[in-house]
């Protein structure tokens, strides 16, 4: 069985702070990371390995720096890894990075592709089903399970109020909740080895694409603009002995109709 | 000396720090509170190959070195110092003096258990009369012809209630005073071999700290471990690298109390600011980070040492004799930050403190690290 | 492509088990605003099975026409059977924009659609608008929280037809019912190319977790770390009983396992918008804010005078919520029976 992960290398937002006088992102000293669902995704595909036998290849799109999650990938249990990088990528929304993937991936062989539910730099989940459409693959999102059963898959895929099992046919990209694959950790051998590997470096030459449709040009979104979060102004702040804190909260609820 | 990290070595912080923070701090209060020896994290250590970080790939361990155990030994005393001592000892005074001084069998035999974890290792110095005076061993071996007979008592051994491996020093001939002394791999099924009554302590209570009981304990020919009548010498060498474990052990709790008082400090108000703003709290701080990294120099150029296979006798001992009264200190002073706070079991500092203790007696006391260091200073 | 032969707002009425999800109702309300502003129509689509009986219900929440595919294949949503229908209702009828509700099924139909429709999607909408531009054309502009909520980003799609996005339950409002509403109702009888279907859906379980959704409460009570413990929560249940409302929690409590993930506000847990929010040690992440900020009146009740949850409470207490909480529940008790 050959499985594509494909994975992404993002700041970890827990730690970003906002300029509050420039009203920038402050980057700096804030670690870049393997974006949880992915790393999900990666531990379903090596527990598929371990229980099926198969070969994990793990693929990103980013800049050269974007090498460190494929060594940590590699440290996990990852067999291959390939960096799709070039400047013909840069700038690319969600249509133009499942389209540049969606063809490496075409130019490759495989029997399932995961990748994780969404990034969270971005929250915006759309990149899987992108790229499943672009292959013209099933797709099953939120997954938290998967087997195989004969030639197919049996996928269990959470929502708001249910759980549901499906039935998947074939070759099929799953998106993973990172929840549901508490990831391993690297292994201190596989730490060791991570540096020692090839690390594919693919260009957009490399790939099965029309180059009009990447990065920048093939992106139908735009930024207009960004700016952080207004927060609303604060309301009257009381310190005060608790019954005198009563008093003022079932004042102010009357005040404002809510009793 | 290189003094900034390799990529692997960037890799393997990542990987330790995170194992260190989900799977061995929650578990810190219970284990200190309980007494109880942490299987589990030894278990989920010994699956990613913490257990065999310096022994290499041939005898079934990581194939890292000094340098790189001696990170995973302060990350994790930095939220466990029981969970820390556990790896040191298992590393470096059981698999260490077996890969230094085992025949190629015993390393064939031992190493690969112990390396991968599914045996936990421990070693055999001290005994009621024997402590700092270690020469005064009365543990003793008889040459009984197809096998050693060992009768004695072994006193405060670290790992003892779980471990499987022991590394025992005994006389096997009580006229030559040291020189009598040989060492043995004792494992833990022999017959007139057992445990005996576990300590109740101040710090790292989760180690469990035993008595070991030879009672014509017989031990096979083939287990004496490196020459006869050289296990003293051989005991010395492995205390000098069990002291960069034990000197990472004690640079981890004090950067642990470092990391809960600098986020005390910011978070509690007092006279109507953080106490951090106070010129009291940041020079005493400033003092204090400014040990920690002074002490985690001296760990790392030791273990670089004895990585290099450089002499490191005297390094070690500066390195254990500096973390240790620095881990004190920092406890200590971590404590009066926190306060009325600090002395309850509410904050880890506490706990914290108890732990540092330790750092300052084991595996020779500072009073013994000072004499190292003089000896080889004045020589 | 000419954006000129694309008109009309469309709205995917999403429905599950036969029932229209409050989600499409909001999205119409923002349709309403959307098609207003640029003279042009709602159009609510809606897929399902014995749902065509309902249509009505959405001329009335804001829609001028529904466009209804009702037949066996539609009763449970799967993606390629949905994508096949709406990527052929969007082909035939060229929208200018369609909205959809960030659901789990909002967002996996509205990429799979995007990437087929070759157009631009922007997703967890918080804020749409038609704005004017210099040349006093329209664009529309779609506005969603980035890196975790720390910034808010503004997209445009200005070359491409249909201009898509999700958007978060919750955030929108709808309208006011407006019984015997004109409108058409257009019957679509669907086609599928079952050669691409390979999805077969087998069971689905309802996850039972006993609470009801706190996102259509009218009172929250929401706890944070500072509440502690289950019995820390039972005191705020007290004041929730009350108040006649529920009580929900921050993701720390979720974490730690003391609340149901159902009960989680915030940026991956439920975005709120009750007339009441009172939120009792909550330190106030920005994930947390940006899930409850819209909230008619929120009280917080933290020992930390500088938590940040006080930036956007109208009325914060500083104090013990274990000393107030309880307290306020007697006081209003007696309230209530005067």
């Amino acid at each position: 069985m050959k499985i594509i992960v494909c994975i992404k290398q993002v700041p970890d937002t827990t730690e970003i702070k906002i300029d509050p006088v420039k009203g920038t992102l402050i980057r700096e000293g804030v670690p870049s990371i393997m974006n949880p669902d992915d790393k999900g995704g990666l531990e379903l595909a090596l527990r598929m390995k371990e229980q099926y036998g198969a070969e994990v290849t793990v693929i990103t799109m980013g800049p050269p720096q974007a090498d460190l999650i494929l060594r940590e990938a590699f440290a996990m249990g990852a067999d291959r890894a390939i960096l799709l990088t070039d400047r013909k990528f840069a700038g690319a929304d969600t249509l133009a990075t499942s389209y540049a993937l969606a063809g490496a991936i075409r130019t490759m062989e495989y029997d399932l592709i995961i990748a994780g539910r969404q990034a969270i730099d971005g929250d915006t989940a759309q990149v899987g089903p992108e790229m499943a459409e672009h292959l013209g693959l099933p797709q099953v999102s939120y997954v938290t399970d998967a087997r195989k059963e004969g030639d197919k898959l049996i996928v269990r895929k959470e929502s708001e109020e249910s759980v549901q099992t499906l039935e998947v046919e074939g070759p099929c990209v799953l998106t993973v909740l990172a929840s549901a694959f508490p990831a391993r950790y690297m292994s201190v051998a596989g730490i060791m080895e991570a540096y020692g590997r090839e690390v594919e470096l693919w260009s957009a030459d490399r790939i099965d694409v029309d180059e009009g449709r990447l990065g920048l040009k093939g992106s139908p979104t735009k930024v207009f603009q960004s700016f952080p979060k207004a927060l609303k102004a604060p309301g009257e702040q009381f310190e005060g002995s608790a019954e005198e804190a009563v008093e003022l909260i079932v004042r102010k609820l009357k005040e404002k109709h809510i009793i | 000396m290189d003094f900034s990290n390799s990529k692997t070595e960037e890799l393997f912080l990542q990987m330790i720090r995170s194992f260190a923070e989900n799977e061995v701090k929650p578990l810190a209060a219970e284990v200190d509170e309980q007494e109880r020896f942490p299987m589990e994290t030894v278990r989920k250590m010994a699956e990613l190959g913490i257990m065999g970080i310096p022994v290499p790939k041939e005898y079934g361990g990581a194939g890292g070195n000094v340098q790189m155990y001696i990170r995973a030994v302060e990350e994790i005393s930095r939220v466990c110092a029981t969970t820390g001592v556990i790896l040191s000892a298992h590393t470096s005074l059981c698999m260490a003096p077996i890969l230094e001084n085992g025949t190629e069998e015993q390393k064939q035999k031992y190493l690969p258990k112990l390396a991968s974890g599914e045996w936990i290792g421990a070693f055999g110095l001290t005994e009621p009369n024997a402590g700092t005076d270690a020469a005064m061993q009365q543990t003793v071996a008889e040459d009984a012809g197809d096998h050693w007979v060992l009768n004695g008592t072994k006193i405060f051994i670290t790992n003892a209630a779980y471990a499987d491996v022991f590394i025992v020093m005994a006389m096997t001939d009580k006229s030559k005073g040291t020189k009598g002394i040989s060492a043995f791999i004792v494992e833990r099924g022999f017959p007139g071999f057992s445990i005996g009554k576990k300590e109740a302590k101040m710090g790292i209570r989760g180690s469990a700290t035993c008595e070991l009981v030879f009672e014509n304990c017989i031990v096979p020919k083939e287990n004496l471990l490196g020459v006869m009548g050289k296990g003293f010498n051989l005991a010395m060498k492995t205390l000098d690298g069990g002291r960069i474990g034990i000197a990472a052990q004690a640079l981890g709790i004090a950067q642990g109390a470092m990391d809960e008082t600098v986020k005390y400090t910011k978070e509690r108000k007092q006279f109507g600011a953080s106490i951090a703003s106070f010129q009291n709290t940041q020079f005493q701080l400033a003092d204090l980070e400014t040990k920690i990294q002074a002490a985690r120099f001296l760990v790392r150029s030791a273990a670089w040492k004895k990585d290099m296979k450089q002499p490191y006798t005297k390094d070690a001992a500066m390195a254990k004799l500096f973390a240790a009264e620095t881990a004190m200190e920092m406890t200590t002073k971590a404590v009066q930050f926190h306060g009325g706070y600090g002395y309850t079991r509410e904050y880890p500092v506490e706990r914290m403190m108890r732990d540092a203790k330790i750092t300052e007696i084991y595996e020779g006391t500072s009073e013994v690290q000072r004499m190292v260091i003089a000896g080889h200073l004045l020589k | 492509m000419d954006s000129k032969d694309y008109k009309n707002v469309f709205v995917f009425a999403e429905q599950r088990e036969g029932k229209i999800q409050p989600v499409a109702f909001e999205l119409l309300g923002k349709a309403r605003d959307l098609a207003d502003a640029s003279g042009e129509k709602v159009v609510a689509m809606l897929l399902g099975c014995g749902i065509s009986g309902q249509a009505h219900r959405l001329v009335e929440m804001g829609a001028d026409e529904v466009i209804v595919a009702d037949c066996p294949e539609l009763e449970n949503y799967l993606t390629e059977e949905y994508t096949q229908v709406v990527y052929k209702m969007i082909v035939d009828n060229r929208p200018n924009i369609v909205l959809y509700g960030a659901t789990t099924i909002g967002r996996d139909l509205a990429p799979r659609l995007a990437a087929r429709l070759k157009t631009g999607l922007t997703a967890d909408c918080t804020k749409l608008e038609i704005a004017e531009k210099e040349d006093g054309s329209k664009e529309f502009r779609m506005t969603r929280p980035a890196f975790g909520g720390n910034l808010m980003a503004t997209i445009i799609c200005p070359n491409n037809r249909p201009q898509m996005s999700t958007v978060r339950p919750g955030v929108m409002r709808k309208l006011t019912p407006e019984p015997g509403r004109k409108g058409e109702i257009r019957t679509f009888v669907p086609e599928f190319d079952r050669a691409k279907i390979k999805v077969k859906l087998l069971e689905t379980e309802r996850k039972g977790c006993g609470c009801k959704d706190i996102s259509e409460a009218k009172v929250l009570v929401s706890g944070g770390r500072g509440v502690h413990d289950k019995a820390g929560f039972d005191k705020l249940q007290c004041l929730a009983d009350v108040l006649g409302g529920q009580v929900s929690s921050s993701r720390a409590m979720v974490d730690s396992g003391i609340m149901p993930q159902a009960c989680q506000v915030g940026q991956t847990g439920k975005t709120v918008r009750p007339d009441l929010y009172v939120a009792c040690g909550i330190s106030g992440a920005i994930q947390h804010l940006a899930g409850m900020e819209e909230s008619g009146y929120i009280v917080a009740i933290n020992k930390d005078k500088f938590a940040p949850i006080f930036s956007v409470a109208d009325l914060g207490i500083v104090g013990d919520l274990h000393k107030i909480v309880p307290l306020l529940a007697e006081r209003l008790k007696k309230e209530m029976a005067e």
